[in-house]
C-alpha cells in the first residue's frame, strides 16, 4: 500500500527549528529548515545527521520548501546548503528570498560579532545559499521533476508567507507553515482552496486559544500604550525585526495621527529601513486596504517613527521603542529591559508567543526577580503585559483551514504537545478524520489510497455512457472495456480496438447452462410459463417469444427440452455470450429458483 | 524588401475598402426593398458560405423589425434553419427567432410549434440550449396561456437529459420560469405534465455539473419568486449543497436556505448526530452563520446580507453571533445552557488576552465542546473582521437590522460597533456609525464606548464627522461626563474644523434636550460662573462660546431650575441668540424677563393655522373680483402679492406655497399691465416705450412661467396648465407686439403659424383639462379656432388681442405640498480677501459646498455656473457621484470646480451661483440630460443677461477672490 512518511527533527511537539521531511511516493521533501531561539549549542540547528550520515544531502532530498522569513523556519538553511552541503532546489515565495538574507545576516552578525562564536556561517555562505534559491509566485504550479509538483497559497502570518501544497501523481501533503486566519493591519487572512490532501501539516501554536477580536486587542493596546504615555512613562515593545513590527507600526503611526500625540516613537535596528523597503515593494502581498490605498500614500511609509539610537534609552520623558529580538532573550531590547525594569511607571509589552528559557517567558510567568548573566539579579518593577499580536491561527482558525481544505489526515507540529494533544482530540471529534503528533525524530506512516487514473477513449466512454439510465453521479457504473497496461500506462478501449492493436483474433465466448425444472406439462407449455414469468420479472429488458419455441432475453437463448429419461423434468438450456455474463448469471438463478407455483 | 513590404501593406489595404464597399452596397439595396422578409429571404439565397450568411444575419439583427412582418421573417428564418448545414448559422438563426418574439405588439404563439419541431432533429448543444432559450421567450410572452406553457416545461424536462451542460441549464431556467404555479393547474392538465416541478428541479440539485447545480436552484428560487410554496423537503438536500466546491452554488443555496426559512420558521428540524430537535429558523440561521466565514468572499458576503433579516431567529442563538467563545452546546440541548456557561468559564479555551491561562487543565467533558458544528458563534465577530470590506460592510448592515428589532442585541452589538468606528476602510466606518444612529433609541452609551466614538470626531473627512454629528444628535447618554467629554470633544472639532460649525451647533441642540437634568450640574462650570467674583463677559461671536449656550439654553427649555444659575450678560446673549439663530435656540419661559418670553402659544393644530387661512382668503378674494375697475384690480394684485411674499418670509413652512401664487398673481398682473396701456391702436413707430414695456412684460412672464414650472416640487398636472395657459397668454402677447412694431408682413406669417400649432398642441396635451377652463383665453381660441386658420395675420392679431382683453382670470388651485427648490453655498464663503493665486493658463480647483433643498433629480438639473469678470461664463455639471442625499428632499453637493483664465494685473472676484436646467419638453429633457451626465463638459456660452437660456438660477452667487499670475519664463 502506497504510503507517505512524515519526519519532524525539529517542531515536533514543539516550537523553534522548524524542520519537516516528508517522503510521499518515492520523493523526499525537506519542510522548513529553522534554528531553535532557546539553545546557543548544537541543539539550535535541527540534527541532519538524520537524513544522512555520509555524502552529500542531494542524493537523498529531492527539494526543500522554506514557507516564510522566521529564522525559527529558515534559520539553519545556509549551514545546511553550504556546511553540511546540499546543492538541489530551494523554495520560496519572492518577499521571502528577498528579506531572508537580511535576517540570516543579522543573525550571523550577532552569534559572530557579539557572542564571538566560531565555526558559524559567513556572509558569503548566505549569499551561497541564496543563489540555490528558486523564487515562486502565489498559486503557480511549480514541476520539480517530471512528478513532484508544488504550489504556494497566500498564508498571511508575515509578508510572503505560504502554504505549500506537495503534490505527486494522485497523493499529496500540505504544509502550511505559519499561517493565520484573521487578517490584520497590514496583511489579509490565509486561504486554500478546497485541494482534499491526503495529509496537512498544520502548526498548532495556539491548539488551546480562541481569541478575542483583533479589534478589542488593537483598542487594547493603544489604550495602554496612550495611558502609559500620558503619565510620562516608557514603552517598551520587544518584536522580531519583521512581521508583528510593522502592524504595530502601521497601527501606532495612525493612532498618533489620529489623536496628534507629541511622543516619540522609535524602531530600534537599523535592518528595518532595508525590510521596510521591502515591504513598500511587494505591496500585492498585503491587505485589500494597503493595497487600495498606496497610490495616495504607501502606508509603511511612516512620519511617526523613527529610528533609535542607544543613546535615547536615558533620554527623559515619555517615549514608545520597539525593539529587536521579541523574546527578550538577547540584543538591545535586553539592554533596553535592563535599563527601563526598575521603574513602575514603564511598562513592557509582550506581543506575542516566548519559547520557554527566555527573559520573555519568565517575565510573563510571573518573575519578578531575574538572574542575568554575571550573578546580577535584576528587579522588575516595571508592568509586564502580554498581548497576543502574534499572527498564528487559533484553535477556531486551524479548524477552519481543516474545513476549508478537506484532508483525509492531519498532522501537527509547532506546538506544546499537551495542547496538541487537546486540539487532536477535537479534530477527530469534529471532522472524523485521524490525526497525528510526531515527536521530533519520530516517523509517521499514512497509508494512502490514491486513486489511479486511467485513460479512456471517447468514443467508449460516449458510447457506454449511452446505454443503461441516466448517468447518475457519485455511483459506481459498469462499463465494458478492455483495460492495456503498457509502458507505465493505463488505457481503457473498446474491445474491437484491443484486439486490433494487439493483433489478436477475436473468440467468442458462451456459456451454456442447463436447469432442471419439474414441470409435467408440455414443453411450449412449460416455455410459455417461463416466458410469462420472466416477462414479470425483467420489466427493463426485452423479453421476446421466438416461434421456434425458444426464448430470449435480450441477446440471452433460452430452449426447454424434455428430459430425456423423466418426462416430468423438463431442462432448460441457457445460453449466453461473456459479455452479457452479468444478466446470464442473473437468470439461472433466477430460473433455478424454479417458477412461481400458481400459474395463470 | 522594404518595397515589398510596402506593396504587400497596400494591397491588403485595398482589399479592405473593396469589402467595405460590398457592405454598402448591398444594405443600400435592402433599403429600398419594401419587405424585411423578401429582403432577408434575397440575402440568405445569395450567401454563398456560411460566414456570409452569418454575416447578413448579424447585419439583419441590428435593425427593428415592424411587427406585421415579423411572421413572414421567422417563417423565412425557419425555412433557412432547415436547410442549413453550419450549426452557427442555425445558433445565430434560433437567437434571432428568440430577439423577433420579443417584438412589442407580436404574439409568438403562431411560432412556438415550429420552433418546438425545430428541437427534434437538433444535434448541436449550443443550438439545443439556444433554441430552449428562444421558447423561454415565447414562454414569457405566452404566459397567461398555461397549456403552451405546460407544453414548453415538458419539452424542457424531455431534454433535462442531454449531456450538454447548456442545455440542461436552459431547460432548468424555463422550467423555473414557466413551471406550474397553481397546484389546481397541475391537476387539470393530465397526469403525465401534473409531473411535481419541484421534483423535477430537485433532482437535478445533484447534478454532475456545478453549472446546472446553480441553475437547478437558481429555477427553484424563480419558482419561489413566481409564488409557488416551496417543499420542506428540499431544505435537507439544500444544506447539502452548502457543503459544494463551487462558489455560485454555496451562493445560490445560502439563498435557498434563506427562503425556506421564512417559509418554515417554525416547523422542527431534527439536528444529525444527536437526538435534539430545533426550529427550523434556528437551524438555517446557524448554518448560514457557518457560510460567514467560507473561502470564498461572495459567499460571505451573501451569507452577511441575508443574516440581517433573519429576524424570527430565537434570541439567544443571535446573541452567540457575538461571542466567539461560546463553544456552545447550547445548539444540542438547550437546557444545558447553565452548565456550557460554566464550561467556559472555566477556560477550556483561553482569550488570548492573559499569558498562561491556556495552560492545560483537566478536562470537563470534551465531548460537548463543539468547534465547528456551532457555526453560529462568532459569526459577526468574523463578519466584522473580515479581511474584505465588502463582507464587513454587510456584516455591519446585517448587525443593523437584527439590533432595530431586537434591543437586547442591541445593546450587546454596540461593543463590536462602536470597534467598527476604527475600521481601516472610510465606508466601513460610514457605515458603522449610520448603523449606530438608526438603532439609537434602543442602547444608551457608557463612557468608555462614548470615548471610542467621539475619538472619531478628529477623523479628516467631513462625511465622517457630519454623520458622528448626527449619530450624537440621538445618543443617550448616561452620565454628565459623558455629556461634558462630548461638548469638549465638540469643541476641539469647531476649532480643528471651523467649517463644523451648524452641524455642531446642531448635533448641540439635541444634546442638550434630550439631557437637561445631566446638563444641569455643568452650568457654572461650563458658564464659567462664580459665586463671588464677576467674571468677564465672553466674547458673543466666539463660535464656541455660542455652541455652549446652545446646549444650555436647549437644556433649559424643559428643566425650569436652570435660568437660575444664568448671570446677566447670559440673558443679553439669550435674546440676541433667540433672534439670530431661532432654529437652534428655543423659546424659554425665563423669570422677570416678560418681554423675552413672548408666548407662542403651542396649541394651535395645524389644521386651523391661521396663516394658511390667511393665504386662502386672500386667493379667494382675488378670485373672486373679476369685476372691479383695472385700476382697482391692479393694486388689488399688488397688495396680495406683497402680502403673499411677507407671508412667505414669516412661514417657512408655507413659503412655497406663498411664493408660487405670488409668481403667479405677478404674471397676471403684469398681463393687465401690459393690456391696460391706452395707447395700443396708435400706430406703432410712436410709442416706441410702450412696445418696450409689454414686450418685457412678455418676456418676464415667460421666465416666470418657467419658473413656476420647474423650480417647485409638488406641481400637479392642474397647476400645469394653468402655467401653460399662462405661458400662452404671453406668447400672444409677444405676437401681438411684434405685429405692431414690424412693418411687413411676411415674418407674421410665420410667427402665427407657429402661434396656432402652440395652441394646437396645447389643445392635444392637456385636452382632459379643458373643460374646466370655461372662459378663459384658450376656451374662446379654441372656438375661433376655424377662423382663425384661414384669416390673414393682420386679423390673427386683432382677434387675439380682444380675446386676450375679454378672457378671465383662471383660478390657480393649490397643491397639498408645495416647495420651491432652494440653494445654499456653503463654500466657498465669499468672505475672504486673500485671493486665491495661480499660474495663467493652468488650472486651480475651487472647492464648491451647497446643500440643495427640494430638487428633483439634482444629478441632471443642477449646475455650477462661474461668472468671469469679463463676462465671459463657464457651465459646469456636476458628475453624479458628487451629490449625497443625507435626507429625503435634501441633497448635497460637493464638488470641484476648475478655474483657468488668462493673466490679470490685479486680484478680481469671479461669481460661482447653481443654475438650475430644464427643458421645455420635460421627457425629451430627461433623456438627453442622463445621457451627457457622463461627460462632465465645460460649455462656455456668450452671457446673457438673465442667465443663460434653459437654466434658472437658483442660489445666491457667492464671490471668489482670484488672481491669475502671469506664467514665469
Amino acid at each position: 500500500m502506497p504510503e507517505i512518511k512524515v519526519t519532524p527533527l525539529g517542531a515536533g511537539q514543539d516550537v523553534g527549528r522548524s524542520c519537516i521531511l516528508v517522503s510521499i511516493a518515492g520523493k523526499n521533501v525537506m519542510l522548513d529548515c529553522g534554528m531553535h531561539m532557546g539553545y546557543n549549542d548544537d541543539r539550535r540547528f535541527p540534527d541532519f545527521s538524520y537524513i544522512t550520515q555520509n555524502g552529500r544531502l542531494t542524493d537523498f532530498l529531492d527539494c526543500v520548501i522554506i514557507s516564510h522569513f522566521h529564522l525559527d523556519h529558515c534559520g539553519a538553511l545556509p549551514y545546511f546548503s553550504e556546511m553540511v552541503g546540499y546543492d538541489g532546489p530551494i523554495y520560496m515565495t519572492h518577499p521571502t528570498k528577498a528579506i531572508c538574507p537580511i535576517l540570516l545576516e543579522d543573525y550571523r552578525k550577532i552569534t559572530v560579532d557579539k557572542k564571538g562564536e566560531t565555526n558559524f556561517f559567513t556572509s558569503q555562505m548566505i549569499k551561497d545559499c541564496m543563489k540555490k534559491v528558486v523564487a515562486v509566485h502565489l498559486h503557480q504550479t511549480v514541476q520539480v521533476d517530471e512528478e513532484l509538483e508544488i504550489k504556494a497559497y497566500y498564508a498571511g502570518h508575515v509578508l510572503g508567507a505560504a502554504m505549500f501544497q506537495i503534490k505527486v501523481g494522485c497523493e499529496s501533503v500540505v504544509y502550511t507553515g505559519d499561517y493565520n486566519m484573521t487578517p490584520d493591519r497590514h496583511l489579509g487572512a490565509a486561504w486554500i482552496d478546497k485541494c482534499r490532501p491526503d495529509l496537512l501539516i498544520s502548526e498548532s501554536t495556539y491548539a488551546t486559544t480562541i481569541r478575542d477580536s483583533k479589534r478589542c486587542r488593537e483598542r487594547d493596546f493603544l489604550k495602554k500604550v496612550h495611558e502609559t504615555v500620558e503619565r510620562g512613562g516608557k514603552v517598551l515593545i520587544p518584536v522580531f525585526a519583521l512581521g508583528r513590527a510593522q502592524e504595530l507600526c502601521i497601527l501606532l503611526e495612525t493612532f498618533w495621527e489620529r489623536m496628534n500625540l507629541k511622543a516619540p516613537i522609535y524602531f530600534s535596528t537599523g535592518l528595518t529601513e532595508k525590510a521596510n523597503h521591502y515591504y513598500k515593494l511587494f505591496i500585492t502581498w498585503t491587505n485589500q486596504k494597503i493595497r487600495k490605498t498606496f497610490v495616495q500614500r504607501n502606508m509603511f511609509e511612516f512620519k511617526h517613527i523613527k529610528a533609535f539610537d542607544r543613546a535615547f534609552a536615558d533620554n527623559p520623558g515619555p517615549m514608545v521603542v520597539f525593539a529587536t529580538p521579541g523574546m527578550l532573550h538577547a540584543g538591545q531590547s535586553l539592554q533596553i529591559f535592563r535599563k527601563w525594569a526598575g521603574n513602575e511607571k514603564n511598562m513592557v509589552i509582550m506581543p506575542g508567543y516566548c519559547v520557554q528559557g527566555t527573559v520573555g517567558h519568565k517575565i510573563l510567568s510571573g518573575q519578578r526577580k531575574l538572574e542575568m548573566e554575571g550573578r546580577q539579579i535584576l528587579e522588575v518593577k516595571m508592568q509586564v503585559e502580554y498581548m497576543s499580536f502574534s499572527a498564528h491561527a487559533d484553535a477556531k482558525g486551524i479548524m477552519q483551514l481543516i474545513r476549508q481544505a478537506e484532508p483525509r489526515n492531519v498532522l501537527l507540529v509547532h506546538g506544546e504537545a499537551k495542547k496538541m494533544e487537546f486540539l487532536k482530540q477535537k479534530i477527530e471529534q469534529e471532522f472524523h478524520v485521524s490525526c497525528y503528533m510526531p515527536a521530533n525524530g519520530e516517523t509517521t506512516t499514512i497509508f494512502t489510497n490514491p486513486s489511479i487514473p486511467v485513460d479512456i477513449s471517447l468514443g467508449l466512454l460516449k458510447r457506454e455512457t449511452a446505454i443503461g439510465l441516466l448517468p447518475d453521479v457519485k455511483k459506481p457504473k459498469l462499463m465494458h472495456g478492455t483495460l492495456i497496461m503498457k509502458d507505465n500506462s493505463f488505457r481503457l478501449v473498446s474491445p474491437e480496438q484491443a484486439l486490433k492493436e494487439l493483433g489478436l483474433a477475436e473468440h467468442q465466448l458462451r456459456f451454456t447452462c442447463r436447469v432442471h425444472i419439474q414441470d409435467p406439462r408440455k414443453e411450449h407449455e412449460t416455455v410459455l410459463r417461463v416466458y410469462n414469468h420472466l416477462k414479470g420479472i425483467l420489466k427493463d429488458y426485452s423479453v421476446q417469444h421466438l416461434p421456434d419455441g425458444s426464448i430470449t432475453v435480450e441477446s440471452i437463448l433460452i430452449q426447454a427440452t424434455a428430459h430425456s429419461e423423466d418426462q416430468g423434468t423438463k431442462v432448460l438450456l441457457v445460453s449466453w455470450t461473456y459479455q452479457d455474463e452479468e444478466l446470464g448469471s442473473y437468470l439461472t438463478s433466477l430460473l433455478k429458483k424454479g417458477l412461481p407455483q400458481s400459474t395463470s | 524588401m522594404a518595397a515589398h513590404l510596402k506593396k504587400r501593406v497596400y494591397e491588403e489595404f485595398t482589399k479592405v475598402v473593396q469589402q467595405q464597399h460590398e457592405d454598402l452596397s448591398a444594405k443600400k439595396l435592402r433599403l429600398t426593398k419594401p419587405s424585411k422578409s423578401a429582403a432577408l429571404h434575397v440575402d440568405l439565397c445569395k450567401a454563398t458560405s456560411p460566414a456570409d450568411a452569418l454575416q447578413y444575419l448579424l447585419q439583419f439583427a441590428r435593425k427593428p423589425v415592424e411587427v406585421e412582418s415579423v411572421e413572414g421573417v421567422v417563417r423565412i428564418l425557419l425555412e433557412h434553419y432547415y436547410k442549413e448545414n453550419d450549426a452557427s448559422v442555425r445558433l445565430k438563426i434560433a437567437s434571432l427567432l428568440g430577439l423577433l418574439s420579443k417584438t412589442a405588439g407580436f404574439s409568438p404563439d403562431c411560432i412556438m410549434d415550429d420552433a418546438i419541431n425545430t428541437l427534434q432533429n437538433e444535434k448541436s448543444h449550443q443550438v439545443l440550449a439556444q433554441l430552449l432559450d428562444t421558447l423561454l421567450v415565447i414562454g414569457t410572452k405566452l404566459t397567461e396561456n398555461p397549456s403552451v406553457r405546460m407544453r414548453l416545461v415538458e419539452v424542457a424536462c424531455k431534454h433535462l437529459t442531454d449531456s450538454s451542460h447548456g442545455v440542461r441549464n436552459k431547460c432548468l431556467q424555463l422550467i423555473g420560469c414557466l413551471g406550474p404555479v397553481e397546484k389546481g393547474v397541475a391537476k387539470e392538465v393530465e397526469s403525465q405534465a401534473a409531473k411535481d416541478v419541484q421534483k423535477i428541479i430537485g433532482d437535478h440539485f445533484n447534478d454532475q455539473d456545478p453549472r446546472v447545480r446553480t441553475a437547478a436552484i437558481k429555477a427553484m428560487l424563480q419558482l419561489h419568486e413566481r409564488g409557488l410554496k416551496l417543499q420542506q423537503a428540499i431544505y435537507s438536500q439544500a444544506c447539502k449543497l452548502l457543503a459544494d466546491d463551487y462558489e455560485q452554488v454555496r451562493s445560490a443555496a445560502v439563498q435557498l436556505i434563506w427562503v425556506l426559512s421564512q417559509l418554515y420558521p417554525e416547523s422542527i428540524v431534527p439536528i444529525p448526530s444527536s437526538n435534539e430537535e430545533i426550529r427550523l429558523v434556528d437551524d438555517a440561521f446557524g448554518k448560514i452563520c457557518h457560510m460567514v466565514s467560507d473561502g470564498s468572499w461572495v459567499v460571505r458576503v451573501q451569507a452577511a446580507k441575508l443574516l440581517g433579516s433573519m429576524q424570527q431567529v430565537s434570541s439567544h442563538f443571535l446573541e452567540q453571533t457575538l461571542d466567539k467563545k461560546l463553544m456552545s452546546d447550547l445548539r444540542r440541548k438547550r437546557t444545558a445552557h447553565e452548565r456550557a456557561k460554566e464550561l467556559y468559564s472555566s477556560g477550556e479555551f483561553s482569550s488570548g488576552r492573559k499569558w498562561g491561562d491556556d495552560a492545560p487543565k483537566e478536562e470537563i467533558d470534551t465531548g460537548a465542546v463543539n468547534l465547528i458544528e456551532s457555526g453560529a458563534c462568532g459569526a459577526f465577530v468574523h463578519g466584522l473582521e473580515d479581511e474584505m470590506y465588502e463582507v464587513r460592510i454587510a456584516a455591519v448592515e446585517a448587525l443593523c437590522m437584527l439590533a432595530q428589532s431586537s434591543p437586547s442585541f442591541a445593546e450587546k452589538c454596540l461593543d463590536f460597533l462602536v470597534d467598527m468606528f476604527n475600521d481601516e476602510i472610510e465606508e466601513v466606518r460610514l457605515q458603522s456609525i449610520h448603523t449606530m444612529r438608526k438603532i439609537s433609541n434602543n442602547i444608551t452609551l457608557r463612557e468608555d464606548q462614548l470615548d471610542t466614538v467621539l475619538a472619531v470626531l478628529e477623523d479628516s473627512s467631513r462625511d465622517i464627522r457630519e454623520a458622528l454629528h448626527e449619530l450624537l444628535c440621538c445618543t443617550n447618554v448616561s452620565t454628565k461626563e459623558g455629556i461634558h467629554l462630548a461638548l469638549v470633544e465638540l469643541l476641539k472639532n469647531l476649532t480643528k474644523y471651523p467649517t463644523d460649525r451648524e452641524s455642531i451647533w446642531k448635533c448641540l441642540k439635541f444634546l442638550g434636550s434630550r439631557h437637561p437634568t445631566l446638563v444641569l450640574p455643568l452650568v457654572p462650570e461650563l458658564l464659567s460662573t462664580h459665586p463671588f467674583f464677576d467674571t468677564p463677559e465672553p466674547d458673543m461671536d466666539d463660535p464656541a462660546y455660542i455652541a455652549v449656550l446652545v446646549l444650555i439654553f436647549n437644556a433649559a427649555k424643559s428643566c425650569p431650575t436652570m435660568p437660575a444659575l444664568f448671570s446677566d450678560h447670559t440673558f443679553r446673549h439669550y435674546a440676541y441668540l433667540r433672534d439670530s439663530l431661532s432654529h437652534l435656540v428655543p423659546p424659554l419661559r425665563l423669570p422677570g424677563r416678560k418681554l423675552v418670553s413672548s408666548p407662542v402659544s403651542p396649541s394651535i393644530t395645524p389644521h386651523e393655522d391661521p396663516s394658511q387661512q390667511f393665504l386662502h382668503q386672500s386667493l379667494e378674494r382675488v378670485y373672486n373680483l373679476q369685476h372691479l375697475d383695472p385700476q382697482g384690480i391692479q393694486e388689488l394684485l399688488e397688495f396680495t402679492i406683497r402680502d403673499l411674499q411677507r407671508l412667505g418670509e414669516l412661514q417657512s413652512e408655507l413659503a412655497g406655497m406663498a411664493d408660487f401664487t405670488a409668481t403667479y398673481l405677478q404674471c397676471q398682473l403684469l398681463l393687465i399691465k401690459a393690456l391696460q396701456e391706452k395707447l395700443w391702436n396708435v400706430a406703432a413707430p410712436l410709442y416706441l416705450k410702450q412696445n418696450a414695456l409689454a414686450s418685457a412684460a412678455a418676456k418676464q412672464i415667460l421666465e416666470e412661467t418657467y419658473k413656476m414650472e420647474f423650480m417647485y416640487s409638488g406641481v400637479e398636472s392642474r397647476q400645469v396648465v394653468i402655467i401653460h395657459h399662462m405661458r400662452l397668454q404671453a406668447k400672444a402677447l409677444q405676437l401681438i407686439v411684434t405685429a405692431r412694431t414690424t412693418r411687413g408682413v411676411e415674418p407674421l406669417f410665420g410667427m402665427c403659424e407657429k402661434f396656432l400649432q402652440e395652441v394646437d398642441s396645447f389643445q392635444r396635451c392637456f385636452i382632459s383639462e379643458l373643460p374646466h377652463m370655461q372662459g378663459s383665453f384658450v376656451d374662446k381660441l379654441l372656438d375661433l379656432m376655424p377662423r382663425l386658420v384661414t384669416s390673414k395675420p393682420s386679423e390673427v392679431v386683432k382677434i387675439l388681442q380682444t380675446t386676450l382683453r375679454q378672457s378671465t382670470f383662471l383660478h390657480l388651485p393649490l397643491p397639498e405640498q408645495l416647495h420651491r427648490a432652494t440653494a445654499n453655498i456653503i463654500e466657498p464663503t465669499g468672505e475672504s480677501d486673500n485671493p486665491l493665486r495661480f499660474t495663467s493658463g493652468l488650472v486651480v480647483a475651487l472647492d464648491v459646498d451647497a446643500t440643495l433643498e427640494h430638487v428633483q433629480d439634482p444629478q441632471g438639473t443642477v449646475k455650477v455656473q462661474v461668472l468671469y469678470p469679463d463676462g465671459q461664463a463657464q457651465l459646469i455639471h456636476p458628475k453624479p457621484a458628487d451629490f449625497r442625499n443625507p435626507g429625503p428632499g435634501r441633497h448635497r453637493l460637493i464638488t470641484q470646480v476648475y478655474l483657468s483664465h488668462t493673466a490679470w494685473t490685479e486680484p478680481c472676484q469671479i461669481e460661482v451661483r447653481l443654475l438650475l436646467a430644464y427643458n421645455s419638453n420635460r421627457s425629451k429633457a430627461s433623456a438627453k440630460i442622463l445621457k451627457s451626465t457622463w461627460s462632465e463638459s465645460l460649455e462656455a456660452l456668450p452671457q446673457s443677461e438673465n442667465g443663460i437660456e434653459g437654466t434658472i438660477p437658483f442660489s445666491k452667487p457667492v464671490k471668489v477672490y482670484i488672481m491669475p499670475k502671469p506664467a514665469r519664463r
